[in-house]
C-alpha cells in the first residue's frame, strides 16, 4: 500500500532521480524558523539502503532539513514546516502520525555527544528499548540487544568490562559511539547522523565511518558533514545546499568529479583545494 | 576583585582634576573613605552578631534541658520539671509528610511548566505569582487554611495545618524546580525526543531525573522553611498535649509547643521551650548547611 | 534487505502527552489559583466587619469586642510604625554588610560570612520570639530603655518616655530589625556583585577613592535592586507574626512613645482569632487579614518587580 503512496507526485516537484525504493523524501519542503526562511522548498530523495551526504557551507540549512525528517524540528518554539516528507510513502506530517513513534524508527545522532549522565553504560544504549511500543523486551533480550549495539558501534570491547559503569566517564569519542549505539538498539529503518565525527579524534572518526558505511546493509543513512572527504568516503548520494536551497544531488562519485552546477564546483573545488 | 587590588587607604593613580589634587582635600578624602570602609566591615560584624547571640543562648539554656527522654517521653503536667516532646517531634513530621503531598507535586509541576514554557505570558505571570506568593504573611495563610479547611469541617486536623505549609512551600519548590530543570541541557532533551521518549517521559524520566540532586536539595530547604512555620498552624493543627497521630485531629506540633511554653508562667515549661527551640534550631540548621554543601560541591564540580 | 523488514506504523496517539502538558499546567495554574482564594475567601470572611464599619474600619483606633466596635488603626498604624522603624535599623546594617562583602571582604572570608548572614534567614520565627521574650525584653526594661530615657535623657522627646514594661513597639521593631536583615542584605549583595567591573575601574581611574567609587559608581547602578530588597524586607517585616506577637505587648492602643505595648494587625491576628466570641469580631479579624494580605501582596509585587529589572539587566 505504501508503494502507491510514494509514487503520487506532487505538482512541480522533480521526478525522483533514484531508480529503487526511497525510504524517505521530501517534496517542496520549507522550514521556518519564526521569519527566518531555513529550508527552502526542498525536493528530495533519500534512497532506501544508500548512504545519502549532505553537505554545503556553515548555515545553509542541513542540520535543519535532517531535523525535519524526524519531526524534531518542531521541538523549537517558533518552528514551521510546510511540504511533505515521506517515510516510507506515509507524510510524516498527517494528522494521524504520531512523532514519537516516528522517531523510534528514524533514528537520529546528534553533533555533541549527549549520554544521559544518570544512567549507566547499559542503561543508555537500551534507553530507547523502554519506551518501544508492545511488550517489553526481558533482560537477557536486552543485554543481547545491548552487546549487538554496542558491537556495531565498535565500542563493545572497550566498555564491555563496565557497562554498569556511569555513561559520563568514558571519553568523548566513546559517548559519541555510544549515542549511536543507543540509537542502533531500537533497529531505526532510517538514521540521521548530524555531523556525527565534528567532534571526535581521527581515530573514533574511522570507526565510525566504518560503521556508516556498514550501516546501509540494513538501513538507510543521512549524514550531514562538513567534511567532503568523509562525504566522498562514506555516501552513496551526495546533496549540496547552499542558503537554504538544494544546489545539486547526484551520485557521489558524479558529484566529486563532474558537478554540474557552477557553485557546486566553486564549493567542492574551494575545499578540496 | 578587582577593587581588591588596590590599596585600602585611597586614590588609585593621579587625580585629573586639579582642583581635586590639593592634598589637604585628597587626604580628607582618603580619611573619609577609610572611615567608611571600616563601618561596612563593621556592619557586616554586627549583621553576624544575632546569629551568634540566639545560638548562644539556644545552647546554654537549651542544652540542659535536653536528653533522650526529651525525644521519647510526653510532656508532664504543669508545675513538673523533665518531661520531653515526643507528642510534638511526631506531630512535626506528620506535618511536614502532609505539607510535601501537597507542595512537592504542586511544585515541582509548576516549576516543570515554567522551564518547559519558559518565556510565554503564562509562564511569566506564574513565576512573578510565585513570587508574591513567596512573600505571603504566614498568618494570612494560617486564617485562610481555617477559613478554607478548618470552618467548613467544623474541627481542627493535622490536615488542615499541613495543608496550609504545604501551600507555603509551592513557591519555594516552584522556583528551585524551574532554576534546575534549567540548567538540564537542551541537547539532552532533544536526545531524548529522537529517541522516541513522549515528552512526558523526556521530562520526568530523563530531565528531571538528571536535575533530580539539585531539586532535593531545594526541596530541602523549603522542608526546613515550613517546618519552623507556627502562625499558620495556630488555628489549623491547633497543637495537642497528648498523643495523637490521627490527621483528622489536633495535632502538636514543635513550634507551636515552643510558642505556647514560651509564654506561660512556669519555669519548668521556659526550660522546655528552649530544649524544644533548640532541637527545632538543630534541625532547620543542619538542614540549611548540608543543602549549601551539597550545592556548593555540585556547582564545582560542574566545571570540569 | 528492507524488503523483508516489516514496514513500521509510524500512526499513534498523542494522549499521554497532552495529559501530561495538561497536569503541568494545572500546577502552575495553581499558584494564581491559590492567590485568587486567599483573596476571595479572606476577603468574603472579612466582609460583614468591612461593609459594617466601611472606612472607619481603617481609621478608627476603637476595638471593643465586648461592644461591637471595631477599628483596626492602631494595628495597621503599629504594623507600619514597626516596620519602618525595623527597616531603618536594618537597613544601613544590611547595606554596609552587602558593601562590605561585595567590595571589601577578602575572598576566603566572602562565602563562609554570606552564608552565616543567611543562615539568619532561615532561624524560625517562634525562635527569635523566644529569644525576645527571655533575652531582648528584660534587657530592654532593666538596661536600655531606662538609659535611653533618663542617661540619655531622650525623656523629653514623647517617643521615649513612660514606664519600661518591656513588651513595646521598641522590641518589636528591633526584632524585626533582625528579622529582615538577611533578606535585605541578601537581595543588596547580589546585585553589588553583579554590577560590571567596568563601572569600578572606570571610576578609580578619575582618581575616586574606594569609598567615592561605591557612592558615585556603584551603588547608583545597582541602586534600583537595593531598593527593591529593601522592600522585599518592608513586605517580611509587615506579615511577620510570631516573633513580634511574643514581645509587642498586644495593645490597643496608639502611643507616640515606643516604650509603650502595642498591635500590628498579624499579631492582633494572632492574639484574638482564637478568642473571637462574635461572628462580627471574627469578621473584623478576617477583614484585618485582608488589608494585610493586600497590603503586603502589592509590597511584594513592586520589590519583585524592582529586583526583576535588575535581573534583566544584568542577563
Ligand atoms: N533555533 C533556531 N532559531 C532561529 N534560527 C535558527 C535556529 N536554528 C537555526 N537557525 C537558523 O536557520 C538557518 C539554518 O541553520 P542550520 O542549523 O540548519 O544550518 P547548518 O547548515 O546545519 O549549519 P552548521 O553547518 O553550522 O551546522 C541558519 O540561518 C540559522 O541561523
Ligand atoms: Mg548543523
Amino acid at each position: 500500500m505504501t508503494e502507491l503512496v510514494t509514487l503520487r507526485e506532487v505538482e512541480g516537484a522533480p521526478m525522483p532521480s533514484a531508480s529503487g525504493p526511497c525510504a524517505m523524501r521530501t517534496i517542496g519542503l520549507d522550514a521556518y524558523f519564526g521569519s527566518v526562511h531555513a529550508v527552502r522548498s526542498v525536493s528530495l530523495d533519500m534512497p532506501s539502503n544508500e548512504v545519502t551526504a549532505i553537505i554545503g557551507p556553515s548555515g545553509c540549512g542541513k542540520s535543519t532539513l535532517l531535523r525535519t525528517l524526524n519531526r524534531m524540528h518542531e521541538t523549537v518554539p517558533t518552528a514551521r514546516v510546510s511540504g511533505q516528507v515521506l517515510f516510507h510513502g506515509q507524510d510524516i506530517y498527517a494528522d494521524e502520525v504520531n512523532p514519537i513513534t516516528l522517531r523510534r524508527h528514524v533514528g537520529m545522532v546528534f553533533q555533541r555527544p549527549t549520554p544521559f549522565p544518570t544512567m549507566s553504560i547499559r542503561d543508555n544504549v537500551a534507553a530507547g528499548l523502554r519506551v518501544q511500543a508492545g511488550d517489553k523486551p526481558r533482560r537477557a533480550e536486552v543485554d543481547a540487544i545491548v552487546e549487538r549495539a554496542l558491537r556495531e558501534a565498535a565500542l563493545w570491547d572497550e566498555v564491555k568490562d563496565r557497562l554498569n559503569a556511569s555513561a559520563t566517564g568514558i571519553s568523548g569519542g566513546q559517548q559519541q559511539r555510544l549515542c549511536i549505539a543507543r540509537a542502533l538498539a531500537t533497529a531505526p529503518h532510517v538514521l540521521l547522523l548530524d555531523e556525527p565525527t565534528a567532534s571526535l579524534d581521527p581515530a573514533s572518526t574511522q570507526k565510525v565511518e566504518e560503521l556508516v558505511y556498514e550501516l546501509r546493509r540494513t538501513m538507510t543513512v543521512v549524514i550531514v558533514t562538513h567534511n567532503m572527504q568523509q562525504a566522498a568516503r562514506v555516501s552513496d548520494r551526495t546533496v549540496f545546499m547552499l542558503a537554504g536551497e538544494l544546489v545539486e544531488t547526484a551520485p557521489t562519485r558524479v558529484m566529486f568529479t563532474t558537478p554540474s552546477d557552477p557553485r557546486t564546483e566553486a564549493y567542492i573545488t574551494g575545499r578540496f583545494g | 576583585m578587582s577593587a581588591g587590588a588596590i590599596d585600602a587607604s585611597g586614590a588609585v593613580g593621579q587625580p585629573r582634576r586639579p582642583t581635586r589634587s590639593r592634598p589637604v582635600a585628597l587626604a580628607r578624602r582618603r580619611g573619609v573613605s577609610i572611615l567608611m570602609v571600616t563601618l561596612t566591615c563593621l556592619a557586616a560584624a554586627v549583621a553576624v552578631v544575632p546569629l551568634v547571640v540566639i545560638l548562644v543562648y539556644l545552647l546554654k539554656q537549651g542544652a540542659s534541658a535536653l536528653s533522650l527522654s526529651f525525644f521519647t517521653s510526653m510532656p508532664k503536667p504543669v508545675g513538673e520539671a523533665g518531661g520531653g516532646m515526643a507528642n510534638a517531634i511526631i506531630g512535626t513530621l506528620i506535618l511536614i509528610g502532609i505539607a510535601s503531598a501537597v507542595g512537592l507535586p504542586v511544585g515541582i509541576g509548576a516549576g516543570l511548566y515554567l522551564a518547559e514554557r519558559r518565556g510565554t505570558r503564562l509562564a511569566n505571570l506564574v513565576r512573578f505569582l510565585a513570587d508574591v506568593l513567596n512573600g505571603l504573611p504566614s498568618i494570612v495563610m494560617g486564617i485562610f487554611a481555617w477559613q478554607f479547611l478548618v470552618r467548613p469541617v467544623g474541627h481542627f486536623s493535622a490536615l488542615a495545618g499541613g495543608a496550609a505549609i504545604g501551600a507555603m512551600m509551592i513557591p519555594l519548590v516552584t522556583r528551585t524546580t524551574e532554576e534546575m530543570v534549567r540548567t538540564v541541557p537542551q541537547s539532552l532533551r532533544e536526545a531524548a525526543l529522537a529517541l522516541g521518549y513522549p515528552r512526558w517521559r523526556t521530562s520526568l524520566q530523563i530531565v528531571l531525573r538528571t536535575a533530580l540532586g539539585g531539586i532535593v536539595t531545594g526541596v530541602l530547604v523549603a522542608v526546613a522553611r515550613v517546618a519552623g512555620e507556627t502562625a499558620p498552624l495556630l488555628f489549623t493543627a491547633l497543637g495537642n498535649q497528648f498523643w495523637s497521630t490521627k490527621i483528622s485531629q489536633p495535632i502538636a506540633a514543635l513550634p507551636l509547643q515552643i510558642f505556647t511554653y514560651a509564654i506561660s508562667p512556669y519555669e519548668e515549661q521556659h526550660a522546655q521551650a528552649w530544649a524544644g527551640a533548640l532541637v527545632l534550631i538543630t534541625l532547620v540548621l543542619v538542614i540549611s548547611i548540608v543543602a549549601r554543601v551539597v550545592t556548593r560541591a555540585r556547582l564545582g564540580g560542574g566545571h570540569d | 534487505m528492507n524488503a523483508t523488514r516489516k514496514l513500521p506504523s509510524i500512526q499513534g496517539s498523542v494522549v499521554a502527552d497532552r495529559i501530561y502538558r495538561a497536569t503541568i499546567l494545572f500546577f502552575a495554574l495553581c499558584v494564581p489559583l491559590l492567590l485568587l482564594l486567599i483573596f476571595v475567601e479572606i476577603g468574603r470572611a472579612g466582609w460583614p466587619a468591612l461593609r459594617q464599619f466601611g472606612g472607619a474600619f481603617l481609621t478608627s483606633s476603637r476595638w471593643d469586642p465586648v461592644q461591637g466596635e471595631f477599628g483596626a488603626a492602631p494595628a495597621i498604624l503599629g504594623t507600619l510604625l514597626t516596620s519602618i522603624i525595623a527597616l531603618l535599623i536594618a537597613t544601613p546594617l544590611a547595606l554596609g554588610g552587602a558593601i562590605f562583602l561585595s567590595e571589601f571582604c577578602p575572598a576566603w572570608l566572602r562565602q563562609p560570612l554570606s552564608f552565616l548572614i543567611d543562615l539568619l534567614a532561615a532561624v524560625p520565627s517562634v525562635v527569635f520570639g523566644l529569644w525576645g521574650v527571655f533575652v531582648l525584653v528584660p534587657l530592654l526594661r532593666g538596661t536600655v530603655m531606662p538609659f535611653l530615657r533618663d542617661t540619655l535623657h531622650l525623656g523629653v522627646t514623647p517617643f521615649f518616655t513612660g514606664p519600661a514594661y518591656g513588651p513595646s513597639v521598641l522590641a518589636a521593631s528591633l526584632i524585626l530589625a533582625i528579622m529582615v536583615l538577611p533578606y535585605i542584605a541578601a537581595v543588596s549583595r547580589e546585585v553589588l556583585m553583579a554590577v560590571p567591573r567596568s563601572q569600578r575601574e572606570a571610576a578609580l581611574a578619575l582618581g575616586a577613592t574606594r569609598w567615592e567609587t561605591i557612592t558615585g559608581a556603584v551603588v547608583p547602578y545597582a541602586r534600583t535592586g537595593i531598593f527593591g530588597g529593601i522592600i522585599l524586607g518592608l513586605g517580611r517585616a509587615l506579615g511577620e507574626t510570631m516573633a513580634v506577637t511574643m514581645v509587642i505587648g498586644n495593645r490597643h492602643e496608639l502611643s507616640a512613645s515606643l516604650f509603650a505595648p502595642g498591635y500590628t494587625m498579624a499579631s492582633l491576628i494572632a492574639n484574638e482569632f482564637s478568642e473571637a466570641t462574635s461572628d462580627l469580631h471574627l469578621s473584623a479579624l478576617m477583614a484585618v487579614g485582608f488589608v494585610l494580605f493586600v497590603i503586603t501582596l502589592l509590597v511584594n509585587a513592586v520589590a519583585r518587580l524592582l529586583v526583576r529589572r535588575v535581573g534583566e539587566v544584568r542577563a
